[in-house]
C-alpha cells in the first residue's frame, strides 16, 4: 500500500509559531508544505521553515548521547549519560552553590518544554539563572 | 455545503478499488487542508476530503510516482493543475499514462481569487462541477499598462520586501531542475537582505518559467511578503503565445518551445547547471 500523508506541525526554528505540513511518503519525511489558512503563517514560510525537514535523516545527526572520555567523544546509553549529568549537577551544587549553574533554553523548544526547564532550574537546582539560547 | 464535495466523493469512492490511490485534499487538525493519498484500505478517510484551498498537487503526484513508477494513480485536478501535469509530462517528469485525471471545475469565486483565465479542465474524462468562463486579471492589466519607469519603480518596491525564502521556487510544480541557478552565487547573492540586486533572483526565475508557468498562482499565495510574482509569468506567457503560438499545458502533443530544437531520442544529463 502506498502511503502519502501530511502531518501538521509547528516550525522548530524560532518562536514565531509558523505551521507547516510535513509530507510523508511510506513513513519517511520527504518535504515541507506551508499550511494555507493557518492563523500565524498564512501559507508562507521563511527559508528555515522550508528546509525544516532536512536535518531529520542527516548523517551528522546525533542519534545517541555522547560522553567525552579522555578527550574523545564516545557513544553511550541514555542511562549512563543522564546518571553522569545528574551526578555532576549534584556535585557542582554541593561544592559551589546553586547559582553556579545556569540554564539556557531555546526557541526551538515548545512552550511546555521551556516551562519545564525553568521549573527544573528554580525548584530542583534552586537558581534563577534562566536565559535564552540567543544569549549564548 | 458545496455540491462538488459530494459528487467528488462519489467519483473517488467508485474508482478507489481500481487504483493504488487517489490524490486529493484532506482536512487535518485545526481545519488545515493538505494533500492526501486516499487508498482503498482506508475508505473512511474520504469523510475528511476537502477541495479548498487548493494545493500544489502536480508536485505531489510526481513525488509519489517517482517512488512508485508502476502505480496506478488518480488525481483530483483543477484547470491549472491539469495544465501543470501536462507540462510536466512533456518534460518527462510525469507518466500521465498511469494517472487518471478527475477534473474539478472552479467556482466563480475561486476563479476571481486566482484571477484565472482558464478555471476549467480540458483533458479529464471525469468532471466535477460546472465549467465556467475565465475571469479578468485586473492586476496584471494594471502593471502591463504602466510606463517603463513606473514598472521599474513598482518592481523595485516589491522586490525590496523579498526575504529570499525560496518559497516561490519550492512550491512551484514546474521547478524540477536538479541544479538550480538560483542557488548559484554567481547569480544570486547570499547573506544579505534585502538582496543587493533582487531582480537577479526574480528575473532569472521569470525567464526560467517561460513556457512552463501554468498560472496556478501558488507562488503568490506562499509569498510571505505578498509580491504579485505571477504577473511576470503571465506577461511572459503572452509573449510565448504570440511568438511560438504555444499555450502552456494546453495541448498534450504540442512540443514546448524550449524543446523544439531537439530531435527525438534519449538525452543524458550533462551535469552542467541548466
Amino acid at each position: 500500500m502506498i502511503e502519502y500523508k501530511n502531518i501538521l506541525t509547528t516550525c522548530p526554528y524560532c518562536g514565531t509559531g509558523c505551521a507547516f505540513n510535513l509530507q510523508t511518503l511510506d513513513g519517511r519525511i520527504v518535504g515541507v508544505l506551508p499550511a494555507k489558512k493557518h492563523v500565524i503563517s498564512e501559507g508562507g514560510l521563511c527559508i528555515k521553515g522550508w528546509n525544516a525537514h532536512d536535518f531529520v535523516y542527516h548523517k551528522d545527526r546525533l542519534t545517541r548521547p555522547l560522553i567525552r572520555k579522555d578527550g574523545q567523544l564516545a557513544g553511550s546509553s541514555w542511562e549512563e549519560a543522564l546518571t553522569l549529568v545528574a551526578g555532576k549537577f549534584s556535585q557542582i551544587k554541593a561544592e559551589s552553590g546553586p547559582d553556579s549553574i545556569g540554564f539556557l533554553s531555546s526557541a526551538k523548544c515548545t512552550n511546555e518544554e521551556n516551562y519545564i526547564v525553568q521549573k527544573f532550574a528554580r525548584a530542583v537546582i534552586g537558581t534563577n539563572n534562566v536565559d535564552h539560547c540567543a544569549r549564548l | 455545503m458545496d455540491k462538488r464535495i459530494n459528487d467528488l466523493g462519489q467519483i473517488i469512492e467508485k474508482i478507489l478499488p481500481e487504483v493504488d490511490g487517489v490524490l486529493g485534499l484532506k482536512t487535518g487538525p485545526g481545519g488545515i487542508v493538505a494533500p492526501h493519498l486516499f487508498v482503498k484500505e482506508r475508505p473512511e478517510e474520504l469523510e475528511l476530503m476537502a477541495i479548498w484551498p487548493k494545493e500544489p498537487l502536480p508536485s505531489v503526484i510526481r513525488l509519489i510516482q517517482q517512488a512508485h513508477p508502476e502505480a496506478k494513480l488518480a488525481v483530483v485536478c483543477r484547470g491549472c493543475e491539469e495544465r501543470g501535469m501536462v507540462e510536466m509530462f512533456k518534460h518527462a517528469q510525469l507518466n500521465l499514462n498511469n494517472v487518471t485525471l478527475i477534473g474539478l471545475q472552479c467556482t466563480q469565486e475561486e476563479a476571481e481569487f486566482c484571477r484565472c483565465a482558464e478555471p476549467f479542465t480540458v483533458h479529464a474524462k471525469m468532471i466535477v462541477g460546472q465549467p465556467i468562463e475565465g475571469v479578468a486579471d485586473p492586476l496584471t492589466e494594471k502593471i502591463a499598462a504602466m510606463s517603463q519607469p513606473e514598472k521599474l519603480a513598482f518592481w523595485k518596491e516589491e522586490f525590496s520586501h523579498c526575504i529570499k525564502c525560496y518559497g516561490c521556487r519550492n512550491i512551484c510544480a514546474q521547478c524540477f531542475c536538479n541544479v538550480c541557478a538560483l542557488e548559484d552565487e554567481t547569480w544570486v547573492q547570499t547573506g544579505h537582505l534585502p538582496m543587493g540586486n533582487p531582480s537577479m533572483y526574480h528575473l532569472v526565475r521569470a525567464m526560467h518559467m517561460t513556457a512552463k508557468c501554468v498560472a496556478c498562482r501558488e507562488c503568490e499565495e506562499t509569498c510571505p511578503v505578498g509580491i504579485p510574482i505571477a504577473i511576470h509569468f503571465r506577461l511572459i506567457a503572452r509573449d510565448v503565445k504570440e511568438m511560438f503560438n504555444y499555450e502552456t499545458g494546453a495541448v498534450i502533443d504540442q512540443k514546448p518551445p524550449q524543446l523544439l530544437v531537439l530531435e527525438e531520442g534519449d538525452y543524458e544529463r550533462t551535469g552542467l547547471p541548466h
